[in-house]
């Protein structure tokens, strides 16, 4: 049951640590190729976490090559870590061929918003100023007092959603 | 390897549905200057595989059905496991794949002949298309047949792999933007998956899946609810689930119609019964996560279908009804009721019929009126009345209109929530009409804007429609009815595949017939076994 026999190597560990969070830093990037880095780390990250998962370094697992009594290295974990390299390194292929596709279309390989994420955002962003002075009107007391409170928040809100909304992040409904 | 009486058993069907469409994938590829043999290759390999899926179904009601790929026994080979839920998903997805091939074959996609702005004719290898369809189509089946974990990995990366290159076909400007949000974001999903295969094989030693069910209760429960949390990630990501949705409506509706139809009817559904045998074989007995999914598929089937409704593409519409129906599903799966699981069984089966059909349809909606925007569409109804009837079936089947598939479906599902009697599920059942009601008005939104207002004078009289377009959408939503023809036997089906992956034990007793283990799974034990042989 028990498949690690002592505790796992330190340095293998920090490594996964720093290849993993090197990785998430970079996919974190708008640029393609800057994302594909993160992804090479991170998976190289992951694969290594795949070796710690295998246990303690041992003989080569073949069959009557290993020295009597010592204890075979697993060959589960390398298997598996063979294939993940094997497909990272097909979708780093495509990843590349996108970027440059990309490259070779607007001149660099930044993920642009969507056209029509930007379109709701543009709207939402519309539609904001009048939200507001209908709420401020229907709980007003004072009608004075409302009337320059609603004046100051739709010029404030006016003035804040004009500045961020270019980009049109988030603009998922 | 096989005797010959192995030969004609059910477990041959098994690795057919993977091995056929792999095989016919390589043959088109090095055909790929005769495209009509490639076509005759495709159907025929589809149409193949969709018999034998067939016939595992009925071959897997009796027991599932096991094989241990080259000939090796479970915990060291890898197994490939039809019980009656994974037979199910093979054959539905292998009708809708065959339909969608046919469709496409409409189209000319594969020949490159595809209206669409900014395709440059003749310097794109489209013959590409059907080798990358075929491989989808084996990934799939590998998806849904695996019984090991990394098999399951390995299936989700050869359906990623052929997915991005048909949402890129052709790479013009905007399907690359979409292409780049997809594979970004699937590349992560499979990142965390493969770290949790590697935390599942740390903690148990072994990636079967029998044997993990089996391994899984003995582990120190804060690991588990880690692994089980890290692994519902992966595969959330996968299904589309509310925080992890973004990235669909955003990437799925610039590809090409049929390949839109494939990618809403399986893709998601693969991250579905990935969760779904999460839930039911490795991590059974868990009502905080259950009670945690139940949250997540409110707020996936609440947000999902307001986006809907806020959107004036019918792709794009479509798509967020899409992403708000998984919570359907997720619903079900997460009551962890018998009666929850086959209802979320049915409705993926549902699922997978009517989005497909409703995303065909809008390719001939786009074909006939030139664009997909509700702004620029209308009188279709009175100009192309067979494309008003295909695209009016199937969006009520949506909106789940009695006595449509889609009412059942959700009658099964509110009946399970009501049983399970909770609070929450309580609030879910509430949901899921509202959700429901909303969907209709999202479909009825899109129908009178389409169909009904007045045509713009863009939109030209006295086209007729394509045939070979018509008649696989036609089938497609054809078979979307006749599943409420057959949904008694179906739904017993269901019903028969949710007992067998809830009890748990079908399952492992299948992979494992001596019942004890066969091996440990430690390579350790294993080389020390074969020693002892000679």
């Amino acid at each position: 049951m028990i498949v690690l026999e002592n505790t796992p190597s330190a340095v293998l560990v920090l490594a996964v640590g720093v290849l993993c969070g090197t990785g998430v830093y970079l996919l974190l990037e708008r640029p393609l190729t800057r994302v594909l880095l993160g992804f090479i780390l991170l998976s190289n990250g992951v694969n290594l976490m795949l070796l710690v998962a295998g246990g303690r370094a041992g003989a080569s697992p073949v069959v009557g090559n290993a020295p009597p009594g010592e204890r075979m290295s697993d060959p589960l974990a390398q298997a598996m870590i063979l294939t993940a390299i094997v497909i990272t390194l097909a979708l780093t292929a495509f990843v590349l061929a996108l970027a440059y596709r990309s490259w070779q279309l607007h001149g660099h390989d930044e993920v642009a918003d969507d056209v029509e994420d930007r379109r709701v955002a543009r709207q939402a962003a519309l539609n904001a100023p009048a939200y507001e002075d209908a709420d401020a009107a229907e709980t007003g007391e004072s009608l004075d007092e409302e009337a320059a409170e609603v004046y100051d928040e739709v010029a404030d809100d006016g003035g804040r959603d004009d500045r961020p909304r270019p980009g049109g992040q988030g603009g998922e409904p | 390897m096989i005797d010959l009486d192995a030969l004609w058993s059910a477990q041959t069907l098994v690795p057919l549905p993977v091995l056929l469409p792999l095989f016919a994938a390589g043959l088109t590829l090095a055909l790929h200057r005769f495209a009509n043999v490639q076509r005759t290759i495709s159907v025929a390999a589809l149409a193949t595989t969709t018999v034998a899926s067939g016939a595992l179904m009925v071959a897997a009601d009796s027991g599932p059905v096991v094989v241990d790929v080259g000939g090796w026994a479970a915990p060291v080979g890898i197994a490939l496991v039809a019980d009656r839920l994974a037979a199910l998903m093979v054959t539905v997805s292998c009708v809708m794949l065959l339909c969608v091939l046919l469709y496409s074959l409409g189209q000319g996609i594969a020949e490159g002949e595809e209206p669409s702005d900014g395709m440059v004719a003749g310097a794109i290898p489209v013959a590409i298309f059907h080798p990358t369809y075929l491989v989808l189509a084996a990934g799939v089946a590998n998806a849904f047949l695996s019984g090991d974990l990394f098999n399951l990995y390995v299936g989700f990366e050869i359906l990623l792999a052929a997915s991005s290159v048909l949402l890129t076909l052709g790479g013009t400007a905007e399907r690359v933007r979409a292409g780049s949000v997809y594979i970004v974001v699937a590349l992560l999903s499979s990142v965390l998956f493969l770290s949790a295969i590697a935390l599942v094989y740390a903690a148990t030693g072994t990636v079967n899946m029998a044997q993990l069910a089996e391994r899984l209760p003995e582990v120190d429960p804060t690991v588990r609810l880690a692994l089980q949390l890290l692994l519902l990630l992966a595969f959330g990501i996968k299904a589309a689930i509310f925080p992890l949705s973004a990235w669909l409506p955003d990437s799925y509706p610039t590809a090409p119609a049929p390949v839109t139809a494939v990618f809403a009817g399986l893709l998601t559904k693969v991250g579905v019964y990935s969760i779904l045998r999460t839930q039911t074989l490795l991590f059974p007995d868990d009502a905080v996560v259950d009670r945690v999914l139940m949250v997540l598929a409110l707020a996936t089937m609440v947000v999902g279908i307001l986006g809907a409704v806020a959107q004036n593409d019918v792709k794009r519409l479509l798509s967020f009804t899409l992403v708000s129906h998984i919570g359907f599903m997720l619903f079900g799966v997460a009551l962890a009721s018998e009666a929850g699981t086959a209802a979320a069984i049915f409705y993926v089966v549902h699922h997978i019929s009517v989005q497909t059909a409703l995303f065909l349809v809008v390719g001939l909606v786009e074909w006939r009126g030139g664009s997909t925007s509700l702004d620029r569409l209308g009188g279709l109804a009175r100009l192309a009345p067979a494309l008003a009837v295909l695209f009016f079936v199937p969006a009520l089947n949506l909106a789940g209109i009695p006595p449509l598939s889609g009412f059942l479906g959700k009658v099964g599902l509110l009946t399970a929530g009501v049983e399970d009697g909770s609070g929450l599920a309580w609030v879910l059942v509430v949901g899921s009409v509202v959700t429901s009601l909303l969907t209709l008005y999202a479909v009825v939104k899109a129908w009178n804007k389409a169909f009904w207002q007045a045509a713009p004078p863009e939109i030209v009289a006295d086209v007729p429609l394509p045939k070979g377009l018509v008649w696989p959408a036609g089938t497609l939503v054809a078979l979307g009815v006749a599943l409420t023809v057959v949904a008694g036997p179906l739904y017993g089906y269901a019903e028969r595949a949710a007992r067998t992956s809830m009890d748990g034990f079908t399952y492992v007793n299948a992979v494992f017939p001596d019942g004890a283990d066969r091996g440990t799974g430690e390579s350790v034990d294993v080389s020390a076994d074969t020693e002892e042989l000679p």
